[in-house]
């Protein structure tokens, strides 16, 4: 968790211990075996504080089909004017068919005036990837992708 | 930890939506993988990856096994001034390695 005092409130405490929780969980209970969607999605609504995502305003990019799993293109991106009266505060990445659901939680403060990160992910198999932007005022907005992938990814 | 790379433009224009590019090699042991024996290696990742622009934290990534190997990381920032970039990669454990880089913006 971020020291910056500004962001630590104790609402993110809370769901950052919860999250870090679902995540041993769900380690312990899993081995190679697939989380699975209801594992993604307890980790997403503990995140997102509840927040029932709305579709829009995010775009979450993966390749349809992934030769590699080992390593995935992901990009994601937000229309946010990222001020501080309107800004992104976190985007959660989640995979359903992972032995472990949680792919990345991106934070990011107004003052990098745009949300848009890139990154390179391990898939296991074919499975649905899902971003989730959590907005200041509370508000989500979710987006999915499918990608079918025909060398699973945690072997490497 | 390995030395880390950042890149961004030298220069930019005021208000400019630049591109900074990360790369640490890493092997982000999962914790899922067996050696020959078939005991379980265990897991050492860089689980949080933290960027400030001009000491003000704007990025804080926590990262999971599924992030592959080398992670290559790329954010896009909004620059009105001048910037100075600091990277931090944070590895379970709580080994660091920081790497900067600027930016003229005029």
């Amino acid at each position: 968790m971020s020291e910056t005092k500004e962001w630590a409130s104790r609402r993110d405490v809370l769901q950052g211990t919860a999250f870090a929780l679902v995540a041993a969980a769900a380690g312990l209970l899993a081995g190679p075996a697939a989380a699975g969607v209801d594992e993604a999605r307890k980790a997403l609504a503990l995140l997102t504080g509840g927040a029932v995502p709305k579709e829009g305003r995010i775009t979450l990019t993966l390749p349809q089909v992934a030769d590699n799993g080992a390593t995935v293109p992901l990009r994601v991106a937000v229309d946010s004017p990222m001020t501080p009266q309107d800004h992104v505060k976190a985007i959660v990445i989640v995979a359903d068919g992972n032995p472990a659901p949680e792919v990345a939680v991106f934070r990011l403060a107004p003052e990098i005036g745009v949300a848009e990160v890139t990154s390179r992910v391990r898939l296991a198999k074919t499975q649905t990837v899902t971003a989730v932007a959590v907005m200041n005022d509370g508000s989500a907005y979710a987006a999915k992708a499918e990608v079918m992938v025909t060398v699973g990814g945690c072997s490497t | 930890m390995e030395k880390p790379r950042i890149k961004v433009p030298s220069s930019a224009r005021k208000g400019e939506v630049i591109e900074v590019k990360t790369l640490i090699k890493h092997p982000m042991e999962s914790g899922q993988r067996k050696d020959a024996a078939g005991n379980l290696i265990p897991r050492k990742i860089i689980n949080r990856f933290v960027v400030a622009a001009n000491g003000k934290e704007i990025l804080n990534a926590e990262l999971f096994p599924a992030t592959s190997a080398d992670p290559y990381l790329i954010f896009k920032v909004r620059v009105d001034a001048d910037t100075r970039f600091e990277a931090t990669w944070h590895e379970d454990g709580g080994a660091s390695v920081s790497e900067s880089a600027e930016v003229k913006v005029g």
